[in-house]
């Protein structure tokens, strides 16, 4: 049970934002793509910035309360889903604001309407 | 390079990458900002889970507080901490987040499933959520 502690904290924030999807219609998962090539990079940047952070002995991890499946360089699985799950959550949250304020996020198309407000070129 | 150097060059680093390399400019977005503050709580929120039960322990010497003890939880607030978590923990997340919300944004600019937008939210929670239909 412990060892899914850190798994059960991911799965939180997972189904945490899940609904976001359907009662605020976020279109998020629903654009996998883009939301793929979005966190990519991120997981990338991340898992290289904990390895050196693991490296450098800057944080370690209880075995005791993690799943135990270590990548290469000492990291957790745990960590890499970390670095997917939160971004994902973050972009969840980005797009349910937008559901409901209908502000301006920056990739509108230019001369289409937000809020009323026609979206200028040089805005962009 | 400690954890509090780090912190603070991923910050300045996602920022001119939003500023001025992808030019998404959401730090100067109201979006942004709000987005932000939602997650910052449910951060404190589950990082206070991770570090308050010592499932990620720091050493002291890459933060500033000191080291995670190892026959206790560290401090709830203080001593570099805020719910148990050390203080660079809001850098390494600020730096995450908003590297996400620049490539979410960079990608749809570039026409990569750039509709369709998100909302209105359903009908059952428009009133809850104050949210008011958009002007004719």
């Amino acid at each position: 049970m412990s060892r899914l502690a850190y798994l059960g904290v991911l799965a939180f924030a997972l189904l945490g934002t899940a609904w976001l999807e359907v009662f605020l219609r976020t279109r998020v998962y629903a654009r996998w793509r883009r939301l793929s090539l979005a966190v990519a990079p991120v997981v990338v940047v991340f898992v290289l910035w904990d390895l050196y952070a693991i490296a450098q002995n800057h944080w370690t991890f209880d075995p005791e309360r993690t799943s135990g499946l270590l990548l290469p360089g000492g990291l957790p699985i745990d960590e890499v889903l970390f670095f997917i799950v939160i971004p994902i959550a973050s972009v969840l949250t980005l797009e349910a604001v937008r559901s409901v304020k209908r502000w301006e996020v920056g990739d509108e198309v230019p001369g289409t309407c937000v809020n009323g407000v026609r979206v200028s070129d040089g805005e962009r | 390079m400690t954890y509090t150097q780090l912190g603070l060059i991923g910050v300045i680093v996602v920022i001119a990458l939003d500023l001025f390399v992808f030019q998404t400019r959401l730090v100067r977005r109201r979006v942004f900002w709000v987005a932000y503050a939602i997650i910052i709580f449910f951060q404190l929120v589950t990082n206070g889970v991770l570090t308050g039960l010592r499932i990620v322990r720091y050493d002291g010497d890459a933060i500033i507080g000191s080291s995670t003890p190892t026959d206790g939880p560290p401090p709830f607030l203080g001593d570099g901490r805020i719910a148990f978590a050390p203080v660079e923990d809001l850098l390494f997340g600020f730096s995450l987040v908003l590297l996400t919300l620049v490539l979410w944004v960079w990608w749809g600019r570039r026409g990569v499933q750039r509709t369709a937008w998100s909302g209105p939210p359903v009908e059952s929670l428009r009133t809850v959520l104050g949210y008011q239909s958009p002007p004719e």
